[in-house]
């Protein structure tokens, strides 16, 4: 296991220095927008003084180096500053909101891995079949349109018409787990239609392909029914591809959630997030953007160490 | 025993239909085959004769892409091409096994060797998981397995190809079927691997009395285990007799043919002048892979005009040897001299024409060659490359080459290599070769990707250029047949070293070094009874014996 351990280690390193780049590129990002911070936050009213006095209490006249060091040193420690808009610590606005979003990432990952999976196993099984062509049709449809559409559409039919589900979705901490899930279904439900297909198609395509190595047609020979040399003999091989895709859609779910958050008013990370650039409030964005990159780089991390540990070759070494 | 001679499967008039090209082609035309229990049948003949397709309809199995068409299949009184899915899915694995050439790609990657073992058992409720396990280690023993306790319980990938063949053996008999299909079970292997094989596999089936359908285009493999043979050709029979029979007044013309392949030898050349410089030096040359030492000390010299022929079993480094030599990995140690002068270690520090003089060609012609090239820019190509000719010049050379290797120049050279067979394939490969206009050629394994009669065509063209051009081959290969028809010098590697090497005639005759050996004595022969006689010889005793006494 030594050697899976090293992989692992060096990947996180990897994953460890990516993250920095990507805070640097956050933190450039800001700098270059136009515009003075103080005065922004002043208005234009302000006089001179006043302006300089904030950007003095600010540090904006320190180099951007200096300051980017002071920025990362407190974002180790979990500590991303003071909102521009209201003066509460950014963390303490954005726990909240994160774990909402988790929350609702969790929710249609729940739905839509395994669907997904079953949906992938069984088009593969039946390939070429009506139900392949129609899962085919209708995921590619789904994953073709855009998510608020799909968001509005969903709303049309499940909260308008037929009022199964509520169209807000403003969740807040103090409610049961019921009414919580009830409230989420929607946004959860959209998010599901758009990543399914990625991974259904993947599935399927990585199924397929290994049907025509000589170990399936070996179980076939031993006797192995259709449904079992599917899941018993390739799945197991296909295991890589898929568990890349699921990650990848799942970093997905967090951070691609702004439309549908905004879609749904669910108050989660994304809807902050556009709050906060409406607002020019720079330490929530900028917080909100090293919290997605955290992530996507940590699903990246996971879909990788999932594939290695898939690797009998990699975890039984000779 | 009048049971054992019943009829097991009875084949009639079988035709088998291949999807290609939008339509339906027959590539079986309407073979009988008839089998009594007990009884083993090699079915041999070249790449195409439908050697498998036939043995696994004999299982009521066809490719994809594959029909039967006509013809029945009848197996111990059930009717295959009739029979249901579930019906045919419930005699596989149970009743009739299978053995397949590639037990390394035919062992699923991702789960242990018993739990593949005890998966047709626990599917047609023949054992118990426990009762299979404890049945498996039996067989691993029986088939002389190391460890055989442990070793089901490893991955495929932890367990060497000659293991894996005996291993599926066992995952075969785990049913104790009536008839298992052997399909080239021991193609892959290395002659001193195969030996083991063969004789693991002709002693089980012994032991159960179990039919087989023995598959294998080598002759001398199946004269060691079969009691009657089939020899067929493009999907049609040829002839079919009792092995001796077979062997000794075989009455088609095309069998004899196949029976006179390992005839071409060579005139011996005489032995170099005592002052010629020879063309290509190895000098004590070492090399490795990271940390992993790969060659030792590796020295010997090919003269102009002459072949080497260096011999091993996969992994004694014959290979890297020529990656040396063409400076695609250079050596931690020891030099190549060209003409007598000292090469640059990496290729990229080579002049042109250093490069020039040292070509290849490579066993498979099939990812050798662009496919996306027509055959008449695939020779071009160097000749524009080492010489500069272009336009008219450039296709003149390419006809001559054409012509060199036999190939009439206005049909090839508009073809793509998939238009081409093996063969042709491979005399394009000798051409891209050629047209550098080399002094010396390295030739890894040319020979073993191809039916005999085809490999016989190409060892004939490379002896005839040899002659008209005075090159120099190092013709790297397993096969001692091929080395004693065309090499002048013979090297035998084992482990990245070399164990012995000297003039072919002297090879060939005794005394050898021990290991050359067991590599000769390894190579299967026509005589019937000679398997048997060199495990007597090397005193391994029988394997069912052994089982019988633990």
């Amino acid at each position: 296991m030594s050697g899976v351990m090293g992989l692992i280690v060096k990947r996180l390193g990897l994953g460890l220095v990516t993250l920095l780049v990507v805070s640097i590129i956050i933190f450039g990002a800001v700098e270059m927008l136009p515009g003075d911070l103080a005065q922004q936050i002043l208005g234009q009213s302000a006089t001179e003084e006043t302006v300089a006095q904030l950007r003095e209490d600010l540090g904006l006249n320190r180099p951007a180096f200096v300051r980017y060091f002071e920025w990362l040193g407190g974002a180790v420690q979990g500590d991303f500053g003071v909102s521009l808009a209201n003066n509460r610590s950014v963390a303490e606005q954005l726990a909240p909101r994160f774990a909402n979003t988790l929350f609702l990432a969790g929710l249609a990952a729940v739905i839509a891995v395994p669907l997904a999976i079953g949906l992938g196993v069984m088009a593969a099984l039946y390939r070429n079949s009506v139900f392949d062509r129609v899962a085919n049709v209708v995921s590619l449809g789904a994953i073709s349109s855009p998510e608020f559409f799909l968001g509005y559409i969903l709303i049309v039919f499940l909260a308008v018409q037929n009022q199964v589900f509520p169209a807000i979705s403003n969740v807040s901490g103090d409610m049961d787990f019921g009414t919580r899930l009830y409230r989420s279904m929607l946004p959860a439900l959209t998010m599901t239609l758009v990543v399914t297909a990625y991974m259904m198609r993947m599935t399927r395509a990585a199924i397929i392909n290994l049907l025509a190595s000589p170990y399936i047609e070996m179980a076939r020979l031993k006797g192995v029914s259709r449904s079992q040399v599917i899941t018993r003999h390739a799945l197991p091989n296909a295991l890589a591809p898929i568990i890349n895709v699921v990650a990848l859609n799942l970093a997905y779910l967090i951070t691609g959630v702004v439309l549908v958050e905004v879609v749904f008013v669910y108050p989660g990370v994304g809807q902050l997030l556009v709050d906060s650039v409406t607002k020019r409030d720079f330490p929530v964005v900028q917080a909100c953007c090293l919290v997605f990159a955290a992530t996507f780089i940590l699903f990246n991390l996971i879909a990788d160490v999932g594939a290695i540990l898939s690797n009998p070759r990699l975890r039984h070494p000779k | 025993m009048a049971d054992e001679k019943s009829v097991l499967l009875t084949v009639k008039d079988l035709r088998i239909e291949g999807y290609s090209d939008e339509k339906w082609i027959e590539i079986v035309h309407g073979v009988d085959l008839t089998l009594h229990r007990g009884e083993v049948m090699g079915l041999i003949g070249e790449s195409g004769a439908g050697k498998s397709t036939i043995g696994l309809a004999a299982m009521g199995f066809t490719r994809d892409g594959c029909r039967i068409s006509n013809g029945t299949v009848e197996f111990d009184g059930m009717e295959l091409t009739s029979a249901t899915r579930s019906e045919r899915r419930a005699l596989r694995g149970s009743r009739i096994a299978y053995v397949a050439q590639s037990a390394a790609a035919s062992f699923n990657p991702a789960h242990k060797l018993i739990d593949q073992h005890t998966e047709a058992p626990l599917l047609h409720k023949i054992d118990t998981k426990d009762e299979s396990t404890k049945d498996a280690i039996e067989l691993y023993r029986r088939l002389r397995l190391p460890n055989p306790e442990e070793i089901g319980f490893r991955y495929p990938h932890q367990v060497s190809g000659g293991q894996l063949q005996r291993a599926m053996t066992a995952m075969a008999m785990a049913c104790r079927p009536d008839l298992i299909i052997f399909d080239e079970p021991t193609t892959a292997l290395d002659v001193t691997t195969q030996i083991e094989v063969l004789a693991a596999i002709r002693d089980i089936v012994d032991q159960f009395n179990t039919a087989a359908l023995y598959i294998t285009h080598d002759l001398a493999v199946v004269a060691q285990m079969a009691d009657r043979i089939k020899v067929l050709l493009k999907g049609d029979e040829v002839e079919e007799a009792e092995t001796r029979k077979m062997l000794e007044d075989p009455q088609e013309e095309y069998t004899k043919t196949l029976w006179a392949v390992r005839s071409f030898k060579r005139k011996p050349k005489p032995a170099p002048k005592k002052d010629e410089t020879p063309l290509v030096t190895v000098r004590n040359v070492s090399a490795a892979y990271g940390d992993t030492k790969v060659l030792d000390d590796v020295s010997f010299d090919i003269y102009r005009g002459r072949t080497v022929a260096v011999v091993g079993e996969s992994g004694s480094g014959k290979s890297t040897t020529a990656r040396c030599i063409t400076g695609l990995l250079p050596p931690i140690g020891g030099e190549i001299l060209f003409d007598g002068k000292v090469l640059p270690p990496r290729y990229q520090d080579r002049t042109k024409d250093q490069l020039r003089q040292a070509q290849m060609i490579y066993q498979m012609a099939d990812t050798a060659l662009n496919p996306k090239k027509k055959i008449g820019e695939i020779i071009g190509r160097p000749i524009e490359f080492y010489s500069g000719v272009t336009g008219a010049e450039l296709k003149k050379r390419v006809d001559q080459l054409l012509d060199q290797i036999e190939l009439e120049p206005s049909l090839y050279y508009h073809r793509l290599p998939s238009e081409l067979s093996g063969g042709q394939k491979q005399r394009i490969g000798i051409a891209r070769a050629l047209a550098a206009e080399p002094a010396f050629i390295i030739c890894d394994e040319v020979t073993s990707a191809l039916d005999q009669l085809v490999a016989e065509g190409i060892l004939r063209l490379l002896d005839k250029l040899q002659k008209d051009l005075n090159l120099a081959y190092m013709f790297i290969t397993h096969d001692l047949a091929t080395v004693r028809s065309i090499a002048d010098e013979v090297v035998v590697m084992k482990e990245g070293k070399v164990v012995e090497q000297g003039p072919k005639d002297v090879m060939f005759k005794p005394p050898h070094h021990e290991y050359t050996d067991l590599l000769l004595s390894s190579v299967p022969e026509m005589d019937p009874d000679w398997l048997s006689n060199l495990l007597d010889e090397r005193g391994v005793d029988n394997i069912g014996e052994a089982a019988n006494k633990s």
